[in-house]
């Protein structure tokens, strides 16, 4: 059966990086319009899983088997990015803890977590 | 994963977020299965939805679960995010295309990991070979990142945490709070 529409050939091999875009700018959305500094933090970590998809799916080619050698395989993905990725998760939860630490400080030193409220009290002390 | 990622976006209650961000991770990680990336997957759901969720939590015990509505108006963060996805799917046209074998990255010395690294160091997981061997350094530095980070949380949240410090409003109640690091 003919589309209707003529769609072009790029759009399917393009959705992969799409999707990314998507996920990446409502973890965008969540840190720039939240005053809440938890709800901030998430937002950081869903753009950072945002970046990491868009790693992982650049190194899968198509028929590409895990990189483990084995002579059955004639195909690997590549295995580049998934190291770097490895390396990323892991520095984004040791970021992601420091940031929280941060965030039980300023709850010490303010008693409230929400932006606004610290800005005020701020703006009160001049 | 966009359904969860938008919930979080509209969701007050944070412990409901926090989870969401468990289960998005999660998702994630079977992503990362389907792609091929196994490593990958294993590392994500233990570390990104394991233990980025269990920290988030110990932070939402110490401080408060709710957020509260906020008043300022939310059309200039919206009109800064569509503008800048707009122009990164304008960047992705020029992008190749999902699954090519010829792709520019896949092209550059991992022919070479492929073929060589089996004999080179004797690991049948090339994702381990490039890690400790390749690309050690990185690695290393990586490490270095962690032993900063595990620094400052302890400067942070260490010894005198309930003391009174310079800069506090008030004394804090002293509440259980073990962060585990």
């Amino acid at each position: 059966m003919e589309l209707p529409i003529e769609i072009p050939m790029e759009i399917p091999g393009l959705l992969n990086y799409w999707i990314v875009i998507v996920l990446m700018m409502a973890g965008f959305y969540v840190v720039i319009s939240h005053g809440n500094l938890v709800k901030k933090m998430v937002g950081l970590s869903v753009f950072q899983v945002a970046v990491f998809v868009l790693y992982i799916s650049m190194s899968k080619i198509d028929g590409g088997s895990a990189p483990i050698l084995d002579d059955a395989i004639k195909q690997y993905s590549n295995p580049l990015p998934h190291v770097l990725i490895l390396t990323a998760i892991v520095v984004g939860v040791a970021t992601t803890a420091l940031g929280l630490a941060l965030i039980v400080r300023v709850r010490d030193a303010y008693g409230t977590i929400e932006e606004d409220e610290i800005l005020e009290q701020e703006r009160n002390d001049t | 994963m966009a359904a969860t990622a938008f919930a979080i976006i509209r969701l007050r209650n944070l412990f409901a977020v926090v989870m969401l961000s468990g289960i998005f991770s999660l998702l994630a990680a079977s992503l990362y299965v389907l792609l091929s990336a196994v490593d990958v997957a294993f590392t994500e759901a233990a570390v990104g939805a394991g233990i980025s969720t269990l920290l988030m939590l110990a932070t939402l015990a110490i401080t408060s679960e709710y957020e509260k509505k906020s008043e300022r108006s939310n059309w200039l963060p919206k009109v800064i995010v569509f503008v800048t996805g707009g122009v990164l799917i304008y960047g992705t046209l020029d992008m190749p295309l999902y699954g090519a074998a010829d792709a520019p990255a896949n092209l550059h010395l991992i022919p070479r990991f492929i073929l060589e690294s089996g004999t080179e160091i004797g690991i049948p997981n090339i994702v381990t070979s490039v890690l400790a061997s390749y690309r050690g350094y990185d690695t290393l530095g990586e490490t270095v990142v962690i032993f900063t980070a595990a620094i400052g949380v302890l400067v942070l949240l260490g010894r005198g945490h309930n003391r009174w410090r310079p800069g506090m409003r008030k004394p804090v109640v002293p509440e259980d709070r073990e962060e585990e690091v």
